[in-house]
């Protein structure tokens, strides 16, 4: 793959501890993004959201391989030192795009002026399979634990998706397998979104895909 | 917080519901900053449809900047108000400061130029 991985190495400040460090799920939206690049350069999308953007390593590439097109990127985590973090990760990045952080759970105080408007939509949910006990914490766990089928965080923002993404517009995904991927697209479909798995790859034990799924014109 | 990230902000508070008081927010205290950025045309005018012109014109006229009444016709021409958009909507940031709801008055803080929009989840 050509471009870089966004520099992350300020995560090690303690006051990062609480963040998510890129790790395979993240290098695997990484290659799926890159690998839409042609893609995405045709769609020159004007408004892109990443929800729960953790270190910025997603939203600072998704810019790159954006560029020379420059778009709004807007980052959203519940955990503001993730916030901080992807302002640093996404200040250190060059390229063309304009990026915006926002303190919020899921896309709140965003979303009534996002109906309709994003372009392209990314969210690498907690996706772990975990007691319901520990879903819903601010701190690092708010970006793993994902409760019962590890799908107790993505479930909430699903239904929401159609009526943000702006026409034409892509939303991605990450997903284990214990997720019930299939069920997912099919889900999506009932809200007028055509589903596919773009990637796949095991790390360690986790099966984990990439879903891209487009809004007609 | 570059002022085209406020132009997306909606106080979200649930018993607020008065969709003319809850946007825009209106600032308190803000300490504003002027950072330079190489200006794009197209950019801009590929923006101009997904602003919400009125909030615009409204925290412009609150913050002692100028902007149009309404958006001009072929703006890609318009050099002076493509800049002084520019100027506005990415080049002026705010640092520290809160946002206020005309409605509720619910008060959302910007720390280190991140606006805070969380609220308790009895709250929404």
């Amino acid at each position: 793959m050509g471009l870089p991985t966004p520099d992350t190495s300020h995560l090690r400040d303690p006051r990062f501890a609480s963040v998510y460090e890129p790790a395979e799920d993240t290098y695997l939206l990484l290659d799926a993004l890159e690998n839409d690049l042609p893609r995405l350069h045709a769609q020159r999308p004007t408004i892109c959201v990443e929800i729960g953007s953790g270190s910025g390593c997603v939203s600072t590439f998704l810019g790159q391989v954006l560029t020379p097109h420059a778009s709004l990127i807007i980052s959203t985590d519940i955990n503001p030192a993730a916030t901080q973090a992807t302002r640093q990760t996404t200040g250190r990045s060059g390229g063309a795009a304009v990026f915006a952080q926002c303190h919020t759970r899921f896309v709140q105080a965003l979303e009534p002026r996002l109906q309709g408007n994003v372009d392209v939509l990314v969210f690498n949910p907690p996706y772990v399979v975990t007691p319901e006990e520990e879903v819903g914490s601010m701190g690092e766990a708010a970006a793993w634990a994902g409760g019962k089928d590890g799908r107790a965080v993505v479930d909430r923002l699903l239904p929401r998706v159609a009526a943000l993404l702006a026409p034409g517009g892509v939303f991605y995904l990450v997903v284990i397998e214990e997720n019930r991927p299939d069920e997912i697209i099919h889900l999506m479909a009932a809200q007028g979104l055509v589903g596919e798995r773009v990637l796949e790859r095991r790390a360690g034990r986790e099966r984990l895909s990439i879903l891209r799924f487009t809004k007609g014109d | 917080m570059r002022l085209i990230t406020h132009n997306m902000l909606k106080c979200h508070v649930k018993n607020c519901t008065d969709p003319n008081q809850q946007f825009p927010l209106r600032f308190k205290d803000v300490q504003l900053e002027q950072i330079e950025a190489e200006r794009n045309d197209e950019f801009l005018v590929r923006m101009l449809p997904r602003l919400d012109w009125p909030a615009l014109l409204t925290t412009s006229k609150e913050l002692g900047y100028s902007l149009p009444q309404s958006i001009p016709e072929n703006p890609q021409d318009k050099d002076e108000f493509l800049q002084a958009l520019h100027t506005f909507i990415l080049e002026t940031h705010v640092k520290e400061g809160s946002m206020v709801c005309n409605g509720c008055s619910h008060e959302y803080k910007i720390t280190n130029g991140i606006p805070n929009m969380l609220l308790a989840e009895h709250e929404i």
